[in-house]
């Protein structure tokens, strides 16, 4: 089977997720407790009122019925108005989606640019200090309450040292964003060559990605460590290492584009924490992305906004898997369906 | 090495009563790695403070002095006292009943519910398998943190449903730990010899297969705690559940993020340190006990 054959096949794997994605968010809607029409008409509502929006979103239909037109909406990009702002929920989540993924990618990036050197360190070097330290980054990553660690980073580079600017929002006050190319402020300020712009939005950047990044460092080196030490260990590395080659490239192609594998595999789970701890960390920064967008609808009980919520990160999620499997299969030629 | 000598001491020769067969195992699994027994001791302090330790804060933790908002920790308030004067350690320390009672609840939702699916999937296979492994599937499509806000906005903003959205995202893990289990030992010897002898199915499923399966599902509840409390610490951070003004680790962080910018710093890192030491207690718990179950595993 030709690598095309699979990624297309796999793609087409992940239409019945979306679809049971699809119909968990439409239960989700109809799960409300009460009459939602009365929920959506508000509290000063007359019954003829109520039963006005009854007929108008469709509650009045029988529920197979109420699906298709939901499918209907979806098709057509609609997810309702959003009761706070009175814009359109898609438009309002387009407009935020820039800001939480020049986050979550950003803090992506960290990530692994630390993780994986430190995983790679501690196999080769396995029980020095260096491997100590591994473990305990690891295990107190897993520990630490992203929120609880964005906080305290708050406190001590922006209260005490003073170095790190306020947490609130993405651009310091003094600046104008610049025009949209990319929607990540920081590649857009360098696009339009506005140096302080773009550094200031770095700054902004910094500490909520690291606060992301260091959520994400714990599983993420752990398995780069245990993938390390599997390759390091087994038969092809010792054929390698005795044919004579060079230690640099036993390390680096032979054992580790092997636990690549792994490592890829485990971004995806890392995937789902992160567009979780997305929704804190931006409540934390004050970055207006569609996590803190989420929570001020939850506040208000802004329905149609929390849906369309998590139906777009669950179709993100979906997505990026697909990425990742993707990647997989460029990388991992064995890859066939059925494995 | 030492796993093998052991085990050969403990069958070999005078097979000594039951309670003191476990308690030597016990022994030997808190002297053999040190942090386990940290971890144990933690944990059981823990337990003792959920339980007691409403009797034994110095403060109400809901009382409000308002002449004494905001004050720094002091021999008085250790903690210090929050906008309202409250006692942030008696707040601390009361809020531990609700944060482990929320995890423990909704842990043991999702490993009896994860368990039983799981089992049935993975012994009779069939229809039931796939439907479940799709239901589950769909779950896990989710970020899991998103798909609990979004069950929690559905349901109403409740802390039963806290716990009950907690056990749903936590319901997969449990569920696929009890299939993998259940599936490699459904045709065991000691499973043919059973069947054999005129058991039922479900009764061999019950009492010889799903005792077989509980070391690899204690490690997972207990690696899984620590992510329940964050998880449900987290919902309470963003505002659902738990309401002002109880006490409880996730809303205590949340009120005092106002206060850190102008570095009122005690109102959050309490109740903050708190919950990483929960996750951390039961983290460095399950990882013990995962050395115990599976030495290959160790990382």
């Amino acid at each position: 089977m030709g690598q095309l054959t699979i990624i297309l096949a796999r793609v087409l794997q992940a239409v019945p997720t979306i679809f049971g994605i699809v119909v968990v968010t439409f239960l989700l809607t109809r799960a409300l407790p009460g009459d939602p029409a009365a929920y959506f008409a508000g509290a000063s509502a007359t019954p003829e009122s109520i039963a006005e929006i009854r007929v108008k979103l469709g509650l009045d239909q029988s529920l197979p019925l109420q699906f298709v037109a939901y499918l209907q909406d979806l098709a057509t990009g609609n997810l309702g108005q959003s009761i706070s702002t009175g814009q359109p929920v898609a438009t309002e989540l387009l407009r935020r989606l820039p800001a939480s993924l020049e986050l979550t990618l950003f803090a992506l990036l960290l990530s692994v640019a630390v993780a994986i050197p430190l995983g790679v360190l501690a196999a080769v070097k396995q029980d020095t200090w260096i491997d100590q330290v591994c473990r305990f980054i690891v295990t107190a990553g897993v520990s630490l309450p992203t929120f609880f660690t964005g906080l305290l980073l708050v406190y001590v580079f922006y209260f005490l040292l003073g170095i790190a600017p306020a947490p609130l929002g993405r651009l310091d006050m003094l600046h104008i964003a610049p025009p949209q190319v990319t929607g990540f402020l920081v590649l857009d300020g360098l696009i339009a060559r506005e140096w302080a712009t773009a550094w200031s939005a770095f700054k902004q950047l910094l500490l909520p990605g690291i606060t992301l990044a260091l959520f994400t460092l714990a599983p993420l080196a752990r398995m780069t460590r245990a993938a390390m030490l599997q390759a390091l260990a087994s038969e092809y590395l010792r054929t390698a290492r005795a044919a004579g080659l060079s230690s640099t490239r036993v390390l680096m192609v032979y054992a580790f584009r092997n636990a690549m594998l792994p490592i890829i595999t485990t971004l995806g789970m890392v995937f789902s924490f992160t567009l979780g701890a997305n929704v804190l960390v931006e409540k934390v920064f004050a970055w207006p992305g569609i996590g803190s967008f989420a929570i001020e609808a939850l506040v208000v009980s802004d329905y149609a906004a929390v849906q369309g919520f998590v139906l777009s990160m669950a179709v993100l999620f979906v997505l990026l898997n697909l990425v990742i499997d993707t990647v997989y299969t460029l990388i991992d030629p064995r890859v066939r369906i059925e494995g | 090495m030492t796993d093998a000598t052991l085990t050969s001491q403990l069958t070999a020769g005078s097979r000594p009563s039951a309670f003191a067969r476990n308690l030597a195992h016990f022994r030997y699994v808190m002297t053999s790695n040190p942090v386990t027994f940290l971890a144990f001791v933690l944990c059981a302090g823990m337990i003792l403070v959920a339980l007691f330790g409403p009797m034994l804060v110095p403060h109400d933790p809901l009382a409000t002095l308002s002449d004494k908002a905001l004050k720094p920790p002091s021999w008085d308030h250790w903690f210090g006292t929050d906008q309202l004067g409250r006692d942030v350690f008696s707040r601390v320390v009361v809020a531990t009943r609700l944060d482990l009672l929320i995890s423990v609840s909704a842990v043991a939702i999702s490993f009896v519910c994860g368990a039983a699916m799981g089992a049935c999937a993975g012994y009779w296979g069939g229809w039931f398998d796939k439907l479940s492994g799709r239901f589950l599937d769909t779950i896990m499509a989710f970020p899991l943190f998103v798909l609990a806000m979004g069950i929690v906005a559905a349901a109403g903003n409740t802390i039963q449903n806290i716990v009950i959205a907690t056990a749903i995202i936590n319901l997969p893990f449990y569920a696929r730990v009890a299939r993998a289990e259940v599936s490699i030992r459904r045709n065991a010897g000691y499973v043919q010899a059973a069947r054999l002898s005129g058991n039922s199915e479900l009764r061999i499923l019950m009492f010889k297969i799903l005792p077989n399966t509980l070391p690899p599902m204690m490690v997972q509840l207990s690696l899984n705690m620590g992510w329940a409390i964050l998880n449900a610490a987290g919902l309470s951070f963003i505002g659902l559940g738990v309401r002002p003004p109880t006490a409880e680790w996730g809303i205590m962080v949340a009120e005092g993020a106002n206060y850190i910018i102008s570095g009122e710093w005690w109102l959050a890192l309490f109740p903050g340190a708190a919950l990483m030491l929960a996750v951390f207690t039961f983290n460095l718990l399950g990882d013990g006990l995962r050395d115990l179950v599976d030495p290959q595993r160790r990382t």
